[in-house]
This record gives C-alpha cells, sequence and structure tokens, in this order.
C-alpha cells in the first residue's frame, strides 16, 4: 500500500506558516478596524503585505495539495463527519484566496493605492466605482468573519482529533516525526 | 488502512476534562477576538465613534460626513527640485505630476450656503509617475481647533444640535470650551480673521506634522502649506447674510469663474521644524522664523462638478503617502485617516449619491461647460 499517514512535509510546513499568518491577519483585521489610534496606521500597513503573502502561499500550497497525496480520513468515521471535514477544507482554501483578492479589488475600486512596502505597490485590478467598494468591503468584512469561524470549528475539530479520539487525523498535520512520507 | 484505527475510548472523566479543555481554547482565542475587535470596548476611540460624532450634526445620505459642499479640479504640479534636498518622493524631483482635488467647505450642510464660518479647504491627489499617490487634505488655518481624537469626539458631541431646541446646547459647549484653552484659541482665530473671498487666493496648511525622509536617509519633521498667486480679498462679514441669499454658491461660483478665465497658481512651502518644535500638536503654531523651502508650483486649470469630477468617491486620507514623505506622531493623523475610510464605507453603500450643491447652481453649470 502507498497510502501515507501524514500530509506531504512541505504541505504542514506551510500549514503552520499560514495558520499563523491568518491568525495573525484575522487579528490585525477587526484591530485596525476597531482603532482611530497611531495602532491603526501599522495596523493596516501590516495588513496589506500580508494579505498578499497569504494569496501568494496559497497558490503554492494548491499546487502542493494538488500534486501530492493525502492522508484519508479513518475508516470507521461516519460519513456525515468526512463530509464535513472535506467541506470545511475546501471553504478554507476557496477563502484563503477570496480574502486578499477582495481585499485588493476593494482597494482598487475606492481609488486606493495598494501600497505593500516602501515604493513597492500593486495596480488596480477593477476600476474605481464606489458602489463596488461598498460591496466588496461588506463582503471583505463578512467573509473574514466567517473565516475566523471556519478556523475556530477547524481548531476544535483538530483538537478533539487530537487529545480525545486519537485517530490520527491532529498527527497527519501535526507530526514532526521521522517515517513514511 | 496500513495503521489501525484505536478504539474509541470509553466515556471516562478524562475525557471530559479534555473536552473542557478544548472548550477552554476555543473560548479564550474567541475572546481574544472579540476585545481585538473593540464589540467589549464601547469607549474604544474607533472610526465608527468618530463618525457617529460628526453625524450628530446631522447626516446626509451618500455625501461625505465632513467638507460635504465641494468642487473637483484637475491641473498639475511643477516641482523645481528643491525638495529633493528634503524627500526621495518622486513628486519633488524636477518635473511634472498630475493632480486632481476638490475646494470645499467644513460646515456640516452639503447644501449650505458658502457665507457661514468654517474652514475652506483644499484637498489633493498627486499621481507619481511610479504610481504612487500622495493624498493631503489642507484648511485655510494654519492651525485646528483639537489636538487629539478624543477631543474631536468630544468637540462634536458637545456641539451638535439639541434636539429639542434644534441649537447646541450652551451649556455643553462652555463645559467643553473651559476645559479645551485650545478650541478657544481657534474660535477667537477664525472670529478675528478676515472671511475670504476667494478659495484661490487663500493660503492653505498641511495642519498636522509630517517626516521628510532624502534619499541618504535623513529625516526632518515638517509642515507644507500652499501660497497663493492671487492677492487675498476678503469679504465684510457683515454683508455675508445678504450674499447667502443672493448667491449662495458665491466662493464655488468665484472658483469655477477664476478657473474659466486662467490657471491658479501656488507655490508649494515646506517649512521645516526645529528640534522641540511640536509635531504631535496640530494646535500649536511654530515659530515664525523657521526655515521655508519653496519646492515647486501647483497650477489648477480644470473645474468639474463633483457629480462627474474625479474628486468625489476617494478619501483625501494624509496617511496616503509616497515613499519619501511619512506620518509624525501627531495622533490626529490616524484619526483623520480611519474617520475619512468609515465616512467613505458609509457613503459609497448608500447609493444613489445625491447631486451636488453646484449642480443645481444654474450659473455654476453653464460656467463650467462654458469652460469645456
Amino acid at each position: 500500500m502507498n497510502t501515507p499517514i501524514r500530509f506531504s512535509l512541505a504541505l504542514r510546513a506551510l500549514h503552520w506558516l499560514m495558520a499563523l499568518m491568518i491568525l495573525t491577519m484575522l487579528f490585525v483585521g477587526v484591530g485596525m478596524m476597531s482603532t482611530a489610534s497611531d495602532a491603526r496606521r501599522w495596523l493596516y500597513e501590516l495588513h496589506k503585505p500580508l494579505g498578499i503573502l497569504i494569496l501568494l502561499l496559497a497558490a503554492i500550497r494548491l499546487i502542493v495539495r494538488l500534486v501530492t497525496k493525502a492522508p484519508p480520513l479513518p475508516a470507521n468515521m461516519p460519513a456525515i463527519q468526512k463530509l464535513a471535514a472535506h467541506a470545511s477544507h475546501v471553504l478554507l482554501y476557496v477563502l484563503m484566496f477570496a480574502l486578499p483578492l477582495i481585499g485588493w479589488a476593494m482597494l482598487s475600486a475606492g481609488g486606493y493605492p495598494i501600497s505593500l512596502l516602501g515604493s513597492i505597490h500593486l495596480p488596480p485590478i477593477v476600476s474605481q466605482s464606489a458602489p463596488l467598494y461598498a460591496l466588496l468591503h461588506a463582503v471583505h468584512v463578512t467573509l473574514a468573519l466567517l473565516l475566523f469561524g471556519v478556523v475556530l470549528v477547524h481548531l476544535g475539530a483538530a483538537l478533539l482529533h487530537g487529545l480525545i479520539r486519537r485517530d490520527g487525523v491532529f498527527s497527519a498535520m501535526a507530526s514532526w516525526k521521522r517515517g513514511r512520507f | 488502512m496500513s495503521e489501525p484505527t484505536p478504539p474509541r475510548p470509553p466515556f471516562r472523566l478524562e475525557t471530559l476534562a479534555k473536552g473542557a479543555l478544548i472548550g477552554a481554547i476555543l473560548a479564550v482565542v474567541a475572546g481574544l477576538f472579540v476585545w481585538a475587535a473593540g464589540w467589549l470596548s464601547p469607549s474604544r476611540v474607533s472610526p465608527g465613534r468618530m463618525v457617529d460624532a460628526l453625524e450628530t450634526h446631522g447626516v446626509h445620505p451618500g455625501v461625505r460626513r465632513a467638507h460635504e459642499k465641494g468642487l473637483c479640479f484637475a491641473g498639475h504640479f511643477d516641482a523645481n527640485g528643491n525638495g529633493t534636498a528634503l524627500s526621495r518622493a518622486g513628486v519633488f524631483a524636477q518635473g511634472r505630476t498630475p493632480v486632481f482635488g476638490r475646494f470645499s467647505l467644513g460646515v456640516g450642510d452639503p447644501n449650505s450656503p458658502d457665507g457661514v464660518p468654517g474652514f475652506h479647504a483644499i484637498a489633493l491627489s498627486f499621481q507619481q509617475a511610479n504610481g504612487e499617490i500622495w493624498r493631503t487634505a489642507m484648511d485655510d488655518t494654519p492651525i485646528f481647533p483639537i489636538a487629539t481624537p478624543q477631543s474631536f469626539i468630544d468637540f462634536q458631541l458637545a456641539t451638535a444640535q439639541d434636539k429639542t431646541t434644534g441649537k447646541p446646547n450652551p451649556e455643553r459647549v462652555q463645559a467643553y470650551m473651559a476645559a479645551h484653552p485650545e478650541t478657544r484659541a481657534f474660535v477667537k482665530w477664525l472670529h478675528d480673521a478676515p472671511f475670504a473671498a476667494s478659495f484661490a487666493a487663500s493660503t492653505y496648511y498641511s495642519l498636522n506634522a509630517f517626516r521628510f525622509t532624502n534619499s541618504q536617509g535623513q529625516t526632518r519633521a515638517v509642515r507644507w502649506s500652499l501660497k497663493p498667486e492671487a492677492p487675498f480679498v476678503e469679504i465684510d462679514k457683515a454683508k455675508l447674510a445678504d450674499l447667502n441669499k443672493t448667491q449662495p454658491n458665491f466662493l464655488f461660483d468665484d472658483a469655477i469663474q477664476r478657473l474659466s478665465q486662467q490657471p491658479l497658481r501656488w507655490e508649494l512651502v515646506v517649512t521645516l521644524a526645529q528640534p522641540g518644535d511640536p509635531t504631535n500638536d496640530a494646535t500649536k503654531p511654530w515659530p515664525a522664523d523657521r526655515e521655508q523651502v519653496d519646492v515647486g508650483t501647483l497650477v489648477l486649470d480644470r473645474a468639474s462638478l463633483e457629480d462627474n469630477g474625479p474628486c468625489r468617491d476617494v478619501t483625501f486620507d494624509p496617511l496616503i503617502l509616497p515613499a519619501g514623505i511619512s506620518a509624525s506622531d501627531d495622533p490626529l493623523l490616524a484619526a483623520r485617516s480611519a474617520a475619512y475610510a468609515r465616512s467613505f464605507t458609509r457613503r459609497a453603500g448608500e447609493q444613489p449619491t445625491p447631486p451636488s450643491a453646484l449642480s443645481k447652481d444654474a450659473a455654476a453649470r453653464s460656467a463650467l461647460e462654458g469652460a469645456r
């Protein structure tokens, strides 16, 4: 049998790196929306380049995910739970792409520069439009809150598998022991 | 499966404890998120509270929450190259940078007549050749009435219309003023200052301090101002009430008229701080003898109504800066940025945007048509 028990090393590394970045990003996002203090300035200046970095890593990660073999879920896991697991993973991937792209489009529609670091900036990806800006802003905020919710469910499920069920699902992503794949 | 799935553990106290641990971890993460988002901190000085404070003076859907009445213009900036010693921003390298912007009145109502006390303002957006943008919103007062975001909120709430009388509550105004000598000083200044008769002939000030960094990495605190080519003209304040009735848009009509005849020019002058000059307080002027550098000429040559102009659907956020210009430690900068952004998000969602006051002014419309 050629079935792996763990995700590939590249995917595990990307998962934990991006987990840290996305969680940071969510906190930075709601934080910068909540304050008119000077902290807002550096939170906003962190939010944009970090978002673009997440978009780039998401693209690499999707490729790695598609070309490597993923470990199967436990055979005795109920079908409905398997479906929920797969659906939440698809949703996480969709949101990893959607949030940075919508943020980029939102700034474009609002006539804001998409500045990243120093003089480095990105071109607008949609033409300027206030109604579109308002729509994209609402979608960006809603999806960000949805992402935080999905991340919480994901974390809860991971801890359930790792601490209580101990069925190998958690260690498929969290184990760094040498071994198969 | 290559590895046997371990049997499900029977229900034990240990499982319950682990379940509780998982719940606690999730609760801590969610709690931190709620804290970061400020949902448990109604007293945090947030963008929403700043705009809410502005809205106590009336809400005009689809319109900016401050500096509501405006006119768009376009032109360019001719840099003379003197600014490159101070800032590496491309806009200061000798040559031409396209500009658009907006004249506005900060008086709380998009349909107000022009002859009321308040800020006469100019806002600019410089489009650098490398794609970077510099936005600045400037007033015709060398100082600002308010030093901090909290004072801004307090001032707006203290001067809001009382629901029963339709006027500001004098007791609240007095209480605010008693605690804020800087606002009192500004009100006296505004009262004593002549009423500017033309947007084209006013000096405009950056209000806040910024930092300029040159290509050698040297950074200096600066303020900047626009000094008009046209000589200052004033209107007798006693005549404003009549003018408001006969020609309510007289300031904007004048700007349209002048722009239809010839380009309007200002020198952009950078004032350099000396050590000890306040950079974190827009209510405090710097000594008059500070070194000033003329970095180029702003030339405006076309006006257009906000309804079809480039200036309406953007914010003149003072933190939209090219590399070479950065924020100072003035707490108002982040607050202005935050409030403008929230104002924009609100008004952009209130479609359709109502027609501007000037679009209903037949004289203004025909002058703009004639210029085209």
